[in-house]
């Protein structure tokens, strides 16, 4: 008979769940992961990777449309629904089978299934009963399947889900979750995106260099509400010269199909109704943790807002049960996730570690323009009490965004004046999503305004804005 | 899994050390109990042996490195069937119990120090080394008045990261000295001056004029010590003139007495020194209020007197203790003195054989000094200066009169020997200086 005995079992091979794996089986911790229906969850499937790939195929096409501008010239430019589609499948696919590969490599048995904890210390795998979406990779070979298996530590690593609007549940057909919008079998000509955060705006960018007419409503004020309102603003104001539609402070309050698609009811905050109709409708208003069906609640596994609550260890208030990233609450994001399971198991394996600091985890949002940032926003360190300084610098002022012909963004940083303590960066223009680790790091290692004046930026890159915003704040800016 | 060597802390007090020497070299099998390096501290030179058997898988801390903290990895021993490449894993754990343990040390003394180490990083020294914290943690440091060398570090590596800092305020910890001292005074405390720099001080000779000989680990404890101790320790002195005739004349009787082996050699021979370690002790005894050391919260009530003897070595001096002086014999006093002494020049001595005492003695008498004031060596709260016998010039019976006659002066720690009770100590003292007889019973 096999073993079935494990030191640390993982549910989920998202992001948070292998990395997880690899870092328990390297601390000499006899791991198994449960996986019900693709390694790598739906950051490599459905997610971050995917869209990673059609955003690029975007921007290409972008620059196609635009070789005039470089001196270049391209006719008859067109593309291909379905081949930019596998071309994603494509990268996704090779990404699972990489997370497979990786698994094996580092002794962690994977097994196939749904796991439930059915008491503590034991995981019961049962068949995959429901699939979120076709087509998927192929299981990895070798794998364990249904069972019951025994671990002293058990990690629900289940991610996250749509959340669904009553009255506005996707359908697959008109109505899109990122699922479907991953896969179109045709581009839509219309479209409206409910929902500005990262993955709204994502797939908004996307279509609209697709050639789709493109709508965003948004609840809140401002574009990507998480983000300083200076550079939501300042990439909204982008978007709507690229032709991208917003409607802010406002609702969709019911959605109708019709035979030339969906028919959106927006009611404004001034308590106007307008309807808008539009091939396809994205529904992006957030995300879900995946709590159920787990044996949480008959353990008492305690859960608020459809989050699993853990300490800054990943520790569940029952012994032996962990959480981490998605399912463990926000910031959802693949990084998060990863460095939290990472920390757990480290916890566990009675490692001197530090708990979870969730005030330096960077966000990155691959529209075009990027945005990115870490750290408080202005109005969020003022509203701490921080008395602050500013520092701003514009691409336009960077030779090397000048010669990309990017000359459009802003980096934007916030210091404590009293201490010199970096508070937060925020960034919006070309490749910022590179860029945001260098203040990670930064900030991470606790350095102030003058050691990141002291340091040196080379020369002709995207990063000397960094140094410039640094000094800028500092009333020293030298090319502005 | 590899087994991570770690710095010993040889006693509770040692923060670095100076590896001095590996005996073994990359690759060698040990077993436990295998002597495997020398460390030096500031004050001697310890043998390292190995905890566990194994073999040397990689020398981290090379031979002749100086300043290596207490707790660092400074090697690492693979168990068998474990190859060099293993030890990546290792290193970047946290040191678990040092693997470490100081050869010659009694099992007794040292488990505490040595079990204890680990648990956290050592607090980093102040004598000039590195102390690593983060650029925010240092401004943060300077804006409220900290000494990070008096914080811990719970950063990678044991640096200090703003949360320290924030800990260290939040408990009150870690003020910079003249912070600490503010509350005494009654209007804000002016800061400690700072010595010259080096820079202003090179600058008043021509360059040509002198050469620069950086410290050694003695050097920098001496001046370490003896600042503190006269910045935090209010001294007050008591001299008195003890005459030594009658105390000579029994010391030529007593040697003179003493059994001989075989080759000749007498079984002990006193010295003037010995005897006055003795009559400390047993003044001490007589007046126990003065047998004290000082801390903030208590007065430390010593039950014997343990008396620290200074000796000048080669680049400096160490202050060896003659523990339960007042119970023992002027023999054995002696005999324990010489070995002391002898070890103390070869920079042999174990912590605990120098750490801790009750009291000190600094004789210069045989130097021809007359009389002088010692420095108070905390946790001591006085020291004995001894000044050479010679004959003077006495009124005995309203007549001028020859004797022997050595000046002593007692520096007190006023926090907790005040001035009668240091006369009080020193007029004991005197009587069995005076009447020599009455230390032999």
């Amino acid at each position: 008979m096999a073993d079935t005995n494990y030191d640390v079992i993982i549910i989920g091979s998202g992001p948070g769940g292998y990395v997880t794996a690899i870092r328990a089986s390297q601390l000499g911790l006899k791991t198994a992961i449960v996986e019900r229906e693709h390694m790598g969850g739906i950051c490599l499937n459905w997610g971050c990777i995917p869209t990673k790939a059609l955003l690029r195929s975007a921007e290409i096409y972008h620059y196609m449309q635009h070789a005039k501008d470089y001196g270049l010239s391209a006719e008859k430019i067109s593309f291909d629904p379905a081949a930019v589609v596998n071309r994603s499948r494509g990268v996704s696919g090779q990404l699972a089978g990489g997370v497979g590969f990786l698994m094996k490599k580092n002794k962690v048995d994977i097994i196939w299934g749904e796991g439930k904890v059915t008491k503590a210390g034991e995981v019961t795998v049962s068949k995959t009963s429901k699939k979120a979406m076709e087509p998927q990779h192929p299981a990895p070979k070798g794998t364990k399947g249904e069972g019951v298996y025994k671990a002293k530590h058990i990690i629900v690593a289940t991610g996250a889900r749509p959340r669904v609007i009553p009255g506005i549940e996707p359908d697959g057909k008109d109505i899109w979750t990122y699922f479907e919008a991953m896969v179109p079998p045709t581009m839509p000509k219309s479209l409206i995106v409910m929902g500005s955060g990262a993955i709204g705006i994502e797939f908004a960018s996307f279509y609209k260099t697709m050639g789709a007419d493109v709508t965003v409503i948004e609840m809140m004020p401002t574009i990507m509400p998480v983000e300083d309102p200076e550079i939501s603003g300042l990439a909204k104001k982008q978007m709507e010269k690229q032709g991208i539609k917003f409607l802010l402070e406002a609702k969709v309050s019911q959605v109708k199909k019709g035979a030339k698609g969906v028919t959106a009811t927006v009611e404004t905050k001034d308590g106007k109704k307008q309807d808008l109709t539009a091939e396809k409708l994205i529904s992006a208003v957030g995300v879900v943790g995946n709590i159920e069906n787990l044996g949480l609640e008959e353990l008492g596994v305690k859960t608020d807002r459809g989050c699993v609550v853990i300490d800054g260890y990943g520790r569940t208030n029952v012994p032996g049960i962990y959480a981490i990233g998605d399912v463990a609450g926000p910031p959802m994001l693949a990084h998060k996730a990863e460095h939290e399971g990472v920390i757990c198991v480290e916890k566990i394996a009675g490692k001197d570690v530090h708990a979870m600091d969730k005030s330096m985890i960077p966000g990155c949002t691959y529209c075009h323009p990027q945005v990115a940032s870490v750290g408080l926003t202005e109005p969020k360190a003022k509203e701490a009490g921080y008395d602050i300084k500013v520092g701003r610098f514009p691409f336009i002022g960077n030779g090397k965004a000048i010669a990309l012909g990017e000359p459009d963004g802003l980096i934007k940083t916030i210091f404590d004046a009293k201490t010199g303590q970096l508070l937060g960066a925020h960034m919006v223009g070309a490749e910022v999503t590179e860029l945001i680790q260098g203040y990670v790091v930064a900030m991470n290692l606790e350095t102030t305004e003058e050691d990141l004046m002291h340091t040196v930026f080379p020369h002709p890159t995207l990063s000397e804005m960094m140094k410039e915003s640094v000094l800028d704040a500092y009333g020293r800016v030298l090319n502005m | 899994m590899p087994i991570n060597i770690t710095m010993p802390a040889l006693s509770p007090t040692m923060e670095e050390g100076n590896l001095a020497k590996w005996l073994v070299k990359e690759g060698d099998q040990v077993s436990a109990g295998d002597v495997i390096a020398e460390i030096e501290t500031d004050k001697a030179t310890m043998e390292v042996e190995a905890v566990d058997e194994g073999t040397v898988g990689k020398i981290v801390v090379p031979e002749g490195s100086a300043g290596v903290k207490v707790n660092e990895l400074i090697a690492v021993l693979l168990e068998d069937g474990e190859d060099a490449g293993s030890i990546d894993t290792a290193a970047a754990s946290p040191a678990p119990a040092a693997a470490a343990a100081p050869a010659e040390a009694p099992a007794a003394a040292e488990p505490a120090a040595a079990a204890s180490a680990p648990a956290g990083p050592a607090p980093v020294a102040n004598d000039g080394s590195r102390i690593f914290a983060s650029p925010l943690a240092r401004r943060l440091a300077k804006l409220n008045s900290l000494d990070l060398s008096a914080l811990t570090g719970t950063g990678p590596h044991g640096r200090i990261v703003k949360r320290d800092i924030e800990a260290a305020i939040s408990a009150g910890t870690g003020k910079a000295a003249p912070a600490a001292e503010a509350p005494k005074a009654a209007a804000a405390a002016p800061a400690l001056a700072a010595g010259p720099s080096a820079d202003q001080v090179l600058k008043l000779f021509d360059d040509d004029s002198y050469e620069l000989v950086p410290h050694d680990g003695m050097r920098k404890t001496i001046a370490k010590r003896l600042t503190e101790s006269k910045q935090t320790i209010p001294h007050f002195y008591v001299s008195v003139d003890c005459e030594l005739d009658a105390l000579l004349a029994l010391r030529a009787q007593l040697n003179g007495a003493a059994a001989t082996d075989k080759d000749g050699k007498p079984a002990y021979k006193l010295s003037v020194n010995d005897m006055t370690i003795k009559a400390l002790a047993l003044a001490l005894r007589d007046v126990p209020d003065a047998n004290v050391s000082w801390t903030d919260e208590n007065m430390v009530m010593h039950k014997h007197a343990d008396v620290g003897v200074a000796v000048s070595i080669p680049g400096g001096l160490i202050t060896p203790i003659i523990h339960r002086a007042e119970e023992k014999s002027l023999s054995v006093i002696s005999n324990e003195m010489k070995d002391l002494g002898k070890r103390a020049k070869e920079r042999k001595l174990k912590p605990e054989e120098y750490q801790g005492g009750t009291t000190a003695v600094s004789n210069m008498g045989m130097m021809g000094v007359k009389d002088f004031s010692a420095v108070v060596n905390p946790p001591h709260a006085t020291i004995l200066a001894v000044g050479a016998g010679e004959k003077r010039a006495v009124v005995k019976d309203d007549a001028v009169a020859i004797a022997t006659v050595m000046t002593v002066t007692l520096s007190t720690d006023h926090r907790c020997v005040d001035g009668a009770l240091g006369a009080q100590l020193l007029g004991a003292f005197k009587g069995y200086i005076e009447n020599p007889m009455s230390m032999l019973v």
